[in-house]
């Protein structure tokens, strides 16, 4: 699926910088029906990590109150050049990943 | 003819004996207070939580409830050893009360998350804050929502 992380290409050592990502998902709550009544099964993201070099920086718990497309931002000091990786599950099986990298000076 | 209680219980009663127990699954329609509270105490236990600390940003009046843009910030130094370890948030009529949970470190730089909600009525929300010194600190913001989300019907 496609997302769109957000992250500052340099940056210098110390410095704190601010992540955002979004990615597309329905977020099916679970709790609507369909016009002739049916429940229209729950389909939501529930978990998204984000990890610098390997190292995991900020976690969330995603519940069926988080909008369609969710949208994360959060901050982290910058460190060393390297890699962001996102990682998003849920239901289903769903699983998606996407990576941004930084040059730390 | 209308079944009494009293049929309705020797039912299940029966079946029980027999082997399969009836399952029977309640969905809310909306998360009372009751349930904010039950969702606040499994985070935080028998702590208290104090007011102060966590700024919550969210608009005070909604037109969509789809997409409410909200944020929490938390006053803390983000140091090795006085840090941000989770922030939670809740609402107190959605279908269900938990909206997030976001796991913080030392390393964060500022203890600060963005995200957008839905919400399902006119209601409280409530961010609480752990410390890495496990106290809990929390604010509220009432939201008016015009236009409800999650339990509209699908098109």
């Amino acid at each position: 699926m496609a997302a769109l992380i957000n992250v500052p290409s340099k940056a210098r050592r110390g410095d704190i910088i601010e992540i955002r990502t979004l990615t597309s998902h329905i977020m099916e709550t679970g709790f609507r029906h369909t016009a002739d009544g049916a429940l229209v099964p729950r389909d939501i993201i529930t978990s998204f990590t984000c990890r610098y070099n390997g190292t995991e920086i900020f976690r969330a718990d995603l519940f069926q109150a988080i909008a369609a497309n969710p949208y994360l931002s959060f901050f982290t000091v910058a460190k060393d050049s390297g890699k962001f990786e996102f990682e998003w599950i849920g239901d289903n099986g769903y699983a998606s990943t996407a990576s941004a990298s930084i040059t730390v000076e | 003819m209308p079944t009494t209680r009293r049929q309705f219980l020797s039912l299940a009663g029966g079946a029980t004996a027999a082997g399969a127990i009836p399952i029977v699954t309640l969905q809310p329609l909306e998360a009372t207070p009751a349930m904010l509270s039950a969702a606040i105490r499994n985070v935080v236990g028998e702590a208290p939580v104090r007011t102060g600390k966590v700024k919550l940003d969210i608009p005070p009046l909604v037109e969509n409830g789809n997409t409410v843009p909200m944020t929490v910030s938390v006053a803390s130094p983000l140091t090795a050893n006085d840090y941000v370890k989770s922030i939670h948030v809740f609402n107190e009529k959605n279908p269900q009360p938990n909206i997030g949970n976001f796991y913080l470190n030392p390393s964060s730089g500022r203890a600060q998350v963005s995200t957008r909600i839905r919400l399902a009525d006119t209601q409280k929300v409530v961010a609480i804050a752990r410390l890495s010194d496990d106290t809990f600190w929390q604010a509220a913001a009432d939201v008016v929502v015009t236009l409800a989300a999650c339990t509209e019907e699908m098109n």
